[in-house]
């Protein structure tokens, strides 16, 4: 199933593939022009789709995305049911029920308007494309090798979801059997207390594993090559984030924004430096890390770019600006008005936020990466010994 | 030179009344391939973890005298500091594995021990080959097989480079082929690597050819300690060859079954054939035709017929995944399978759960997922009621099964024997005409299994068709008058125990092995039918 060993050399790292898709998260939620967002999504779908692996956890972007058509279908729905809203549009009127004086506020049916409906579909589109950003990650960045690449700070933490992602299907297993069990006693009972029969025999199991894998790991050396924490480390780690927390609830909720942007990069690089220093005591090493590369960086730095480009656009005081700039940048685009309803616009921004979403595509080549079962029955290997006939379909491209 | 030294080691457990090991001293050289034996409980898997300090530093209990591996005491050294001189292999590999692919698994151990990823880049494919996995390497480990799961988890710990090697019993889930396999393996590490290996095993016939010494823990405390054939002399624990060898009086234990034939052929041994009753096929109580089970695109039982007489104890033998377990199940009809399965007039497919019980009952081969409740008395209680029999059936079917415990006792304190008795007590509660039993050995010792084998006797006697499925052919020789060879879920051979069993190797018994072409099959056998012809 993982292919992390020739991976190593031609994959873009899981974290650049984060950082990528965080980045248009971010910018994705600085608008609400159906247009942008429809663009965004769809460079992201082209990207996942060239670039993602064979890898069952590739196959995810398509839950992602009927995840996303439900968050629409559902604000929708609400939104017509509860009536309410602005604008003098009527579209149509559902019959209006009258609800208890308890209840007041609450509004049951009614007149639906065009406006309050296509406010209420720019917010669900705009929260639909955000989880788009999470699930073409998750598609992109090998889980596994995301948390093998955590800073060894957090390695403890990172073993323990890996561990916990080994287990879960020896649990099912271990349920189904019980389950499979109770049949030979005569019990067909579903009641309360056919859970107890299935749990305890179940957690018991469990027990047993985690002491058989705690055993495993002490022996094989786990927690060895720990040294003692470098002295400071928490005061520094403690005081930095305390600093990041206050930048960010300045730069959100006051305008004092010089601040907070400085408490926020002290407190960031405080982090940063704490987490360095916490994981120096830790000497395990890492069996083929992946490195970061330059295009690793570039990937990111596409993000964040088209990020601060959403930002920074939405920032800016269109007072301010001169005829021909508004004319060009024109930061009202990205929230166009739904009352009174006008058509949104794409500005030459929005243009260069889009290519910066499918900026991975030149920086990265697809790589499919070869699963050999067995060497002994691979067409691929076979194929190179001499004499041997050219198989008649097409093989995946492999290095 | 030593590299264990146990100098009057005494370990006891909190709460236990006595030490599990008393006055324990010996040393074991280096390179030496050390067999561990000794009964259920006696302290086995104790020593094991002493020498890598999981005992006393992980499982509690107090440890006097001192261990001393590779001159490190095990007192001020806690099992991750000795993590790059003994790598320790538990019961279950599945249950030890920390990540979830082979080569991560490999790879473990060294990150650990904090070696450069150029060195244990060279290190994993070096431990691919030496073990004979490098086409496994990119697999999840949950769908290797059992053998596969043995070598990986061998792999993971060698790949550490250490000095001494522990496994406790390894291949006690194993296929006869899958076990030669893994032993294959641990004897390519002694000889050609030069690893000190030490060994728990309950079948010693697989091992104890290639043991250069022995450990015997006669369940006292006591550990002894000598060459093979001195220790099999004494030791209560009797491999068949050791049984043979006190039915033909040699003193000296054979080790192999090519010294004992030696032996046989120079003192002229012939066993004549030995009268056997034919099997009786009256009259049937079970009979299936076309059974066939599906996983998805897997068939693992393909269109099979099979019947089974009253009175009868039938071996149902084959590989790891040849079906025997599905076929199991669904002749008890808890597993959606096609084909027409009569017992007694009835399908037990079409019948609750309850009734089905009363007409065919299975063990499965883990026991314990059966026994929910706290203590031995409410399962018992619980067993009466499921099987609306007289209060107290169960209670007295679990002592006439020999085992006499407290009602209080909690049913996962007992010892592995003590809770497959208890199982099968609550499900011959149910006095069903059929019962299936899901490889009932696993874990038990050769005293154990004797008591097993005395109990499904009985039952046979009584009526009761048996149908066991087993690795163990020493057990399925000495208890089944027929067997069944299974192989991708077909029957591939089926006939009396003595004709099946001796007409292929890898199934064979050793006492066959040495009488071989002639068709004996145990010691007890060959007590009753010898003759001595004079040499040959």
């Amino acid at each position: 199933m993982d292919a992390e060993g020739t991976a190593t050399l031609t994959t873009v790292h899981p974290w650049a593939w984060w950082g990528w898709a965080i980045g248009l998260g971010i910018a994705v939620s600085g608008t609400t022009n159906p247009l942008l967002l429809a663009l965004i999504a769809t460079a992201m779908v082209v990207v996942v789709m060239l670039r993602r692996s064979d890898a069952p956890w590739a196959r995810s972007v398509r839950a992602y995305l009927l995840l996303a058509l439900f968050v629409i279908v559902m604000r929708v729905f609400f939104r017509i049911v509860f009536g309410g809203g602005t604008g003098d549009t009527v579209l149509f009127t559902l019959p209006s029920i009258p609800l208890p004086d308890w209840a007041a506020g609450i509004q049951l049916g009614g007149a639906v308007t065009a406006e309050a409906l296509a406010s209420t579909l720019y917010e669900a589109f705009r929260l639909a494309v955000m989880l788009l950003c999470v699930g073409a990650a998750n598609a992109l960045a090998n889980p596994r090798q995301a948390l093998r690449s955590v800073p060894a700070a957090l390695y403890e933490a990172s073993t323990a979801v890996v561990i916990a992602l080994s287990l879960t299907p020896q649990l099912i297993e271990s349920i189904a059997r019980v389950r499979r069990a109770r049949r030979l006693r005569g019990d067909s009972t579903t009641s309360l207390r056919a859970l107890g029969t299935i749990a305890l025999p179940v957690l018991a199991d469990a027990i047993d594993r985690s002491l058989a894998l705690a055993a495993g790991m002490e022996s094989r050396g786990f927690a060895r090559t720990r040294g003692l924490p470098v002295k400071g480390t928490l005061p520094v780690m403690l005081v930095s984030a305390s600093l990041a927390t206050m930048g960010v609830f300045l730069l959100l909720s006051t305008s004092y924004w010089q601040l907070a942007s400085v408490l926020l990069i002290v407190g960031v690089l405080g982090c940063g430096l704490g987490l360095r220093a916490a994981g120096g005591r830790l000497r395990v090493t890492r069996y083929r890390p992946q490195p970061w590369r330059g295009t690793d960086t570039l990937v990111a730095l596409s993000g964040a770019l088209a990020a601060a480009l959403v930002l920074g656009l939405g920032w800016l005081d269109p007072d301010s600006l001169g005829p021909a700039a508004l004319a060009l940048l024109d930061p009202q685009a990205l929230f166009p008005s739904t009352d009174p309803l006008v058509w949104p616009t794409v500005t030459a921004p929005m243009l260069l936020v889009v290519a910066l979403a499918l900026a991975p595509l030149p920086l990265t080549r697809r790589r499919r990466v070869a699963t050999v079962e067995s060497t002994r029955n691979d067409t691929r290997v076979r194929l190179l010994r001499p004499g041997a006939v050219p198989a008649p379909r097409a093989e995946p491209t492999w290095r | 030179m030593a590299v264990i030294e146990f100098d009057r080691v005494d370990l006891t457990y909190a709460g236990a009344d006595r030490a599990t090991l008393h006055e324990a001293t010996f040393a074991l050289p280096e390179g030496d391939l050390c067999l561990v034996i000794g009964p259920t409980g006696s302290g086995k898997s104790t020593l094991l973890g002493a020498i890598n300090g999981l005992v006393p530093h992980f499982t509690g209990g107090t440890l006097r005298g001192r261990v001393l591996v590779e001159g490190r005491d095990t007192a001020r050294h806690r099992p991750r500091d000795l993590a790059d001189v003994v790598g320790y292999v538990g019961q279950d590999p599945l249950r030890g594995f920390v990540t979830d692919t082979v080569e991560d698994e490999i790879a473990y151990g060294m990150e650990q021990l904090g070696i450069t990823p150029v060195a244990m880049r060279k290190r994993v494919e070096e431990t691919l080959d030496l073990m004979g996995i490098a086409d496994l390497r990119r697999r999840a480990l949950i769908e290797l097989s059992g053998g596969q799961q043995q070598r990986v988890a061998i792999a993971a710990v060698l790949a550490a480079h250490p000095r001494i090697l522990v496994l406790d019993e390894p291949t006690s889930a194993l296929d006869p082929t899958a076990a030669q396999d893994v032993l294959a393996a641990i004897g390519t590490l002694v000889h050609d690597v030069g690893l000190t290996v030490v060994l728990a095993e309950h079948r010693l016939e697989r091992v104890m050819q290639a043991a250069d010494s022995m450990l015997w823990l006669p369940g006292d405390g006591r550990v002894v300690h000598g060459s093979p054939a001195e220790v099999l002399a004494q030791a209560t624990i009797r491999p068949p060859l050791a049984e043979l060898a006190g039915v033909l009086g040699w003193g000296r234990v054979p080790l192999s079954v090519r010294e004992a034939r030696r032996r046989a052929q120079d003192e002229g041994l012939v066993p004549s054939v030995p009268p056997r009753a034919a099997v009786p096929t009256e009259p049937v109580v079970l009979s299936a035709r076309g059974v066939a089970v599906h996983y998805g695109d897997l068939v693992a039982v393909h269109d099979l017929d099979l019947a089974l007489a009253a009175g009868t104890v039938t071996a149902l033998m084959g590989r790891n995944g040849a079906g025997k377990s599905s076929l199991l199940w669904a002749l008890q009809g808890a597993l959606t399978c096609s084909g027409a399965i009569d017992v007694r007039g009835n399908d037990p497919r079409r019948l609750g759960a309850a009734e089905a019980r009363r007409l065919v009952t299975l063990v499965p081969q883990t026991a314990a997922d059966l026994l929910y409740l706290p203590s031995v008395g409410a399962e018992c209680a619980q067993a009466d009621a499921e099987s609306d029999a007289e209060p107290g059936t169960t209670a007295a079917l679990l002592r006439t099964l020999g085992v006499d415990v407290p009602d209080d006792r909690d049913p996962r304190d007992l010892s592995e024997g003590q809770r497959l008795a208890l199982v099968l007590a609550v499900q011959l509660a149910a006095r069903p005409p059929v019962l299936l039993l899901d490889e009932p050995t696993r874990g038990l010792d050769y005293r154990a299994k004797g008591e097993l084998r005395g109990i499904v006797q009985q039952l046979a006697a009584q009526g009761v068709a048996v149908l066991i499925s087993t690795h163990d052919v020493e057990f399925a020789a000495a208890t089944s008058t027929r067997t069944l060879l299974m192989a991708d879920g077909q029957v591939i051979a089926d006939g009396p125990t003595a004709e099946v069993l001796t007409s292929s190797p890898a199934f064979a018994p050793q006492v066959a092995k040495v009488f071989a072409p002639a068709p004996v099959l145990t010691a007890d056998d060959v007590a009753r039918t010898i003759t001595r012809q004079g040499p040959a």
